[in-house]
């Protein structure tokens, strides 16, 4: 089997599927045209500790366990917690990825992170920018890529609900 | 159930191929060149398989090549045609934007080393227009290679027409057979076919052995040198149990093709018809030139690769173009060709069938999919986006 058994898992019986009529915080990162998109959703209590969380995803199985597993992994957390979540961290708990299905757990990184960016934006919190330097983990974002996308048309892009 | 629907990819054996090749390795184990009696027998049986393989092609079977499979003939027929062409001063090569990478990256190669590839666009249908090949036809033209079918989508391009093309004005003309040998009849000689490829295990032979098929005259480079097997064409020990069981493999497909494709078309219609319920689905490649066995079709809002592994956990094994299931970044260069945008390519599912595929088969698979697309765009946010109108619709 190409995958682990945790990715199968995390794959045929997804965690926290589904949309959220009253997010917090909405994040959407990848392209369509890569054939990669995730989008997360978080609920934040008044202690800022995430409550809820609910993802979308289009793309392989790796890109769905992914999503699937770091909902798991904010769920309960401090929103600074949850910003601290790594691709490494994602991968790890999936017990390993194929080399070329990596930037599938880039991708989940950077939809937590776009979702609590936009909470960070709705509240008027401030941030530190930097925090939130776009990391690329979309399909076509590997240094060995042929895909006529720009960078541009990459990275975190702004949820429209 | 289970249900193998991955025959583009490859084949089972048939009963005939694997008692061949089993009786083949107990028995006759001698080595074709050798001078004794286990040498010779293997070398009848070398040659007699030679002739089968001919005979089903109508050629002569002093023009048979047995290569290690299609990529294999399909390197040495364009690279042949290449030098041969550039000892004239001819270096052009005419081609098309769907070929199998086995040609496509040979063309590329050959570009590299001073060649000019033209490669000709195909219609939404699949299908190469033959006008465009004669305008692309310049005076230092070496070779046309098109393919005899096209391997993810089906679609059977005019090799007939071509043929008569290339030989009125003394082009080289090869096809790459591979996925039409054994299914659709085949007359290198009444098709003006002066090179062709074909490959064992797509018709129910073994993996790692093929053949190619060269007109007396047409000059050949080897690309494997060493000893003289092959009339000097194709170095290294033949692998004598595999090509024999292959020419058995052949010559059982080719004598059925009729019978076969009366059945895998019913069931491939069958499969189509049911599919095509879909909301949101298209059947890529044109549906009466078309592989019996081929079904090819996109589906808005979902990728390719979740989509094989969830059909694999119902016992359906298929294919995709997406880009995720192949390790490339780019999906299907055959389902770009066909003007499909990135995001309705990634979406693509194959299912390609053999005799050995049973209508039931077809009718569980034709209940097990629309289930797993609604629940595969249920969660997926391009979908979400298309069904609320931020998106547009490629597939009404
Ligand atoms: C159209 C076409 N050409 C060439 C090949 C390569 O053949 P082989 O796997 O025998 O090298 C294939 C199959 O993989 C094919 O479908
Ligand atoms: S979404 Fe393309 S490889 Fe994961």
């Amino acid at each position: 089997m190409l995958y682990s058994e945790k990715v199968m898992d995390h794959f045929q019986n997804p965690r926290n599927v589904g949309k959220m009529e009253d997010a917090d915080g909405v994040g959407e990162v990848g392209n369509a045209k890569c054939g990669d998109i995730m989008k997360m959703y978080i609920k934040v209590d008044d202690e800022g500790i995430i409550s809820d969380v609910k993802f979308n995803t289009f793309g392989c199985g790796s890109a769905i366990a992914t999503s699937s597993i770091a909902t798991e992994m904010i769920m309960g957390k401090r929103i600074e917690e949850a910003l601290t979540l790594s691709n490494k961290a994602v991968v790890e708990a999936l017990d390993g990825l194929p080399a070329n299905k990596l930037h599938c757990s880039v991708l989940a990184e950077e939809a937590v992170k776009a979702a609590v960016k936009d909470y960070y934006d709705k509240r008027g919190i401030a941030y530190d920018e930097k925090l939130f330097a776009p990391g690329g983990g979309s399909c076509c974002e590997t240094p060995l890529d042929d895909c006529e996308l720009r960078p541009e048309d990459i990275h975190i892009k702004p949820a429209r609900q | 159930m289970f249900v193998y629907s991955d025959n583009a990819a490859t084949t089972k054996m048939s009963k005939t191929a694997m008692d061949t090749m089993f009786s083949m390795l107990e028995e006759v184990y001698g080595n074709p060149s050798s001078l004794h009696t286990a040498g010779q027998t293997a070398r009848e049986r070398l040659e007699e398989a030679r002739k089968t393989v001919a005979d089903c092609l109508n050629a002569d079977e002093r023009e048979i090549y047995f290569t290690s499979g299609g990529s294999e003939a399909d390197n040495q027929a364009i690279i042949s045609a290449a030098k041969a062409g550039e000892r004239k001063g001819k270096k052009h090569i005419i081609s098309t934007k769907i070929e199998h990478h086995a040609v496509l990256h040979t063309l590329e190669r050959l570009e590299k080393q001073g060649f000019e590839v033209t490669l000709l666009d195909v219609g939404r249908d699949g299908i190469v227009k033959v006008p465009d090949l004669e305008a692309a036809i310049r005076p230092d033209t070496a070779l046309v290679t098109v393919m005899f079918a096209n391997n993810e989508i089906g679609t059977i391009q005019p090799v007939a027409e071509i043929g008569n093309i290339c030989r009125s004005k003394g082009i080289i003309f090869h096809t790459d057979a591979v996925q039409a040998a054994g299914h659709l009849h085949i007359d290198v000689k009444a098709m003006n076919i002066d090179m062709l490829s074909l490959s064992a295990h797509k018709f129910h032979g073994p993996k790692g052995v093929g053949a190619l098929y060269a007109r007396k005259g047409t000059a050949l480079t080897s690309i494997i040198d060493g000893g003289a097997q092959e009339r000097g064409k194709r170095a290294g020990t033949e692998n004598v149990p595999a090509i024999v069981s292959m020419a058995a493999a052949f010559k059982e497909a080719c004598g059925n093709i009729d019978k076969n494709a009366g059945y895998v078309i019913a069931m491939r219609d069958r499969l189509i018809a049911g599919l095509e319920k879909i909301p949101h689905s298209v059947v890529n490649g044109d549906r009466e030139n078309r592989l019996p066995n081929n079904v090819n079709m996109c589906f808005e809002g979902i990728e390719g690769e979740s989509l094989l592994l969830m059909l694999d956990a119902k016992g359906i094994e298929a294919s995709s173009g997406s880009a995720c299931t192949s390790g490339s970044l780019d999906p299907s260069h055959v389902l770009l060709a066909l003007g499909l945008p990135h995001e309705v390519a990634h979406g693509s599912l194959r299912l390609s069938l053999s005799e050995y595929n049973t209508p039931e088969e077809m009718d569980y698979i034709i209940e097990k999919v629309p289930g797993i697309i609604e629940y595969l765009r249920n969660m997926s946010p391009v979908w979400e986006e298309l069904e609320s109108g931020r998106r547009e619709h490629f597939i009404d």
